[in-house]
């Protein structure tokens, strides 16, 4: 699909006959923006100061402020908990979120039940606004199973390793919808590692010519372990829709109002039969790509400083001082509640059965295949052979 | 119902329409496959009659229409997906098995990937580069995956069928070189279980184990080994993943000798697998080692050379007077 060209002067009488056909794209609530008009999306400054946007407006109240900020807090506690177990040798893995809190929970907060989730490995802000417990994450990264909760029980699709496998995922499941005729929105979550992936590219091309109602959500941290954005792109990731046919918009990925505010209009255009769109969140990982990685090795101190100042949390947290959005019993209670989280994910954790031997066999096919029920028989009898060595000792 | 004659091509137009007609959640998708009726006619005139949704021509993007079908299968409806060729396949290697064939145990079972992988394959059509290979070994490695291949217009019909009603992705290998070939299909009767394998002949002296074009082929040796006095067995495997082996051991047990004829490689191919095995289960009733016959460890020729590479009639024949002289 491509959006026509504006009708020249004179060419009134065509452009009236075609008028019906191209009345979505004139009401699209979200365009690509051109240079040099703001490139993207902000209402929240680092400074917590709350500025408009000409497109994107936010009517929030204290309460739904104080809803995000815990949010995000509890998140970064059970991220920063995670973090903990993994060197305690509890996880044998963590990819951390730190700094992405506000994409993540302006993004999940936006959507209703029935939309639909595809993620990456890094959403573990997502998962909590989806409502998966955040001890079921952690199987995974623990090696007790490959994912460990139902994906259709909170519309929370199990993580993706293979990097942007998932939109095309997205897409297919976005097709479905639209057939039959349900009014949701599809989120694929990838990164802008994923953005060079050819899945990615196929996904877009799929969602646009049939105007899969997919929310392309890109949290472009800047880095793919150690490569920099510069490393995947030569222009910015949210133009790449327009070379697509839909709309992109680059938004404050740390300003978790212009996240939410962004997201809402995103997951109302696919809603609405408008065809799939690109949210670009602009942000950082300011932590290490997982807990295996050193980023010391390949970017600069002041980096994560100068994005150390534009926090997220740090960010909403001035805007409540600065409201007087919360009291200190809030501030207080939400401490309570991290420190009961950390400690509840670190019990799940240290509980968490490993899985039997024999769980190898379990799933593999739906309706069974004889070579895995031979290769579990003797497995079975192997393993036995054991136990009766035991009793003969 | 009588039965009807018609060729394999016609067999699984046939069955494609049932299965659409059966369940408004069976959609056909692939490139070409609506307005042309696909390069070979296997969809013709399926998408004038159920529609472009049900029918979906894709983009030109193997990875995108098996990554989509993934996605349209977890909104629970149960995709036919067409490969133009076998050698087309690689885009879409990497979505088939770090995705579709592990999403059913990631899941700890809890989603359902009822896909089918429709792929012409095989030489002998005079095509050029990437229009003739037989890939099965390189799916059949993959736990997760189902393989299939009919040899005749019945099987085509019926196990279409069955392969798209069940419940795990199913890869399933149409032999192109027999696209146009004629038999009896009865569309009233199931005929058996989609992956038990089948005597196809009966004999004393040697089994041949063939699947997708070659049990042709193992046929035409057959005969020509009964005017020498030799009594051959042919064994159609029809399914690649699992192999039936209970069937395969039955017959060697009787016969003593086993050749394996496929058009794919032996190299690593499934006559290995067969081979492994059947001495396993057979080692005190064989009279000779399993021996191979198949494609060389080269890439596939180009056409001039394709009748020297495929197991014609000749090297099967060679390779069943191998086995019986030791």
């Amino acid at each position: 699909m491509t959006v026509e060209s504006s009708t020249p002067a004179g060419g009134k009488k065509k452009a009236a006959a075609s008028r019906p056909r191209k009345r979505a794209a004139a009401r699209r609530p979200v365009r690509p923006k051109a240079e040099p008009a703001p490139e993207m999306v902000q209402l929240l400054t680092p400074e917590g100061e709350r500025v408009e946007h000409p497109d994107y407006s936010l009517d929030i109240g204290h309460e739904e402020i104080r809803g995000l900020y815990r949010d995000m807090v509890l998140t970064r506690r059970f991220d920063a908990e995670a973090t903990a177990l993994q060197r305690q040798g509890e996880l044998g893995l963590w990819p951390s979120l730190l700094g992405q809190e506000a994409a993540q929970i302006g993004s999940g907060r936006a959507l209703r039940h029935d939309d639909y989730v595809f993620p990456t490995y890094r959403e573990h802000g997502v998962a909590w606004c989806r409502g998966v417990d955040p001890a079921l994450l952690l199987g995974m990264f623990r090696g007790v199973n490959h994912g460990g909760w139902d994906p259709t029980g909170n519309n929370f699709h199990l993580y993706t390793i293979v990097i942007g496998s998932q939109a095309l995922h997205a897409t297919g499941y976005a097709m479905g919808a639209r057939m039959d005729g349900a009014d949701i929105a599809v989120l694929a979550y990838f990164g802008d590692g994923a953005s060079s992936q050819g899945d990615v590219a196929e996904a877009f091309t799929f969602a646009a010519v049939y105007q899969a109602p997919v929310v392309f959500f890109c949290q472009n941290n800047q880095w793919a372990i150690s490569e920099p954005i510069e490393r995947q792109t030569r222009v910015p990731l949210y133009q790449r829709a327009a070379g697509y046919g839909f709309p992109g918009v680059r938004v404050d990925g740390n300003d978790v109002l212009a996240v939410l505010a962004v997201t809402r209009a995103a997951a109302e255009h696919a809603r609405t039969g408008q065809g799939p769109i690109l949210v670009e969140a602009f942000t950082y990982r300011m932590g290490a790509h997982t807990t295996s990685d050193d980023p010391t090795r390949y970017r600069r101190k002041e980096d994560l400083e100068a994005w150390e100042a534009k926090d997220p949390i740090l960010r909403l947290r001035r805007l409540m001082e600065r409201e007087n959005a919360a009291d200190d019993a809030f501030f207080a209670d939400l401490d309570a509640e991290s420190d009961a989280l950390a400690k509840r994910v670190r019990e799940a954790i240290r509980t968490m059965p490993d899985p039997e031997a024999m769980a190898i066999f379990e799933n593999v096919y739906a309706d069974g295949h004889p070579l895995v029920d031979e290769e579990r028989a003797q497995f079975a009898g192997y393993l036995a052979s054991f136990a009766d060595q035991h009793e003969e000792n | 119902m009588p039965a009807e004659k018609m060729a394999i091509a016609k067999a699984l137009n046939s069955s494609l329409r049932r299965a659409l007609e059966a369940d408004p959640k069976v959609v056909v998708m692939g490139e070409d496959v609506g307005k042309l009726g696909g390069v070979f006619r296997i969809t013709d005139g399926l998408q004038k009659d159920f529609g472009e949704d049900r029918v979906i021509d894709t983009p030109l993007a193997e990875s995108g229409i098996i990554g989509t079908a993934i996605g349209l299968a977890l909104r629970g409806y149960r995709p036919v997906t067409e490969i133009q060729f076998d050698g087309f396949v690689f885009p879409a290697y990497d979505q088939i098995v770090t995705q579709l064939a592990k999403m059913h145990a990631r899941s700890l079972g809890t989603v359902k990937l009822p896909i089918v992988i429709r792929i012409p394959y095989g030489g002998g059509i005079g095509a050029v580069e990437h229009h003739s290979e037989s890939p099965e070994a390189l799916f059949a490695h993959v736990a997760g995956l189902k393989i299939v291949t009919p040899a005749n217009p019945s099987d085509a019909y019926w196990m279409l069928q069955q392969a798209i009603e069940c419940d795990d992705p199913v890869i399933f290998f149409e032999p192109k070189s027999r696209y146009w070939e004629k038999g009896e299909v009865d569309t009233a009767s199931i005929p058996g279980p989609l992956h038990a394998a089948k005597v196809v002949r009966s004999g004393t002296d040697l089994t041949i184990a063939a699947y997708g074009p070659t049990v042709r082929t193992a046929l035409a040796a057959a005969d020509a080994a009964a005017e020498d006095g030799t009594s051959i067995e042919v064994v159609d495997l029809r399914s690649v993943s699992p192999i039936d082996f209970d069937t395969l051991q039955r017959s060697v047990e009787k016969t003593r000798r086993l050749v394996v004829a496929h058009e794919a490689p032996v190299f690593f191919g499934s006559g290995a697998e067969m081979a492994a095995r059947i001495t396993e289960r057979c080692f005190y009733h064989l009279e000779a080692p399993v021996l191979r016959v198949g494609g060389f460890h080269a890439p596939y020729p180009p056409a001039r050379l394709e009748e020297e590479y495929l197991p014609g009639l000749d090297r099967v024949l060679d390779s069943v007077d191998r086995a019986l002289a030791y």
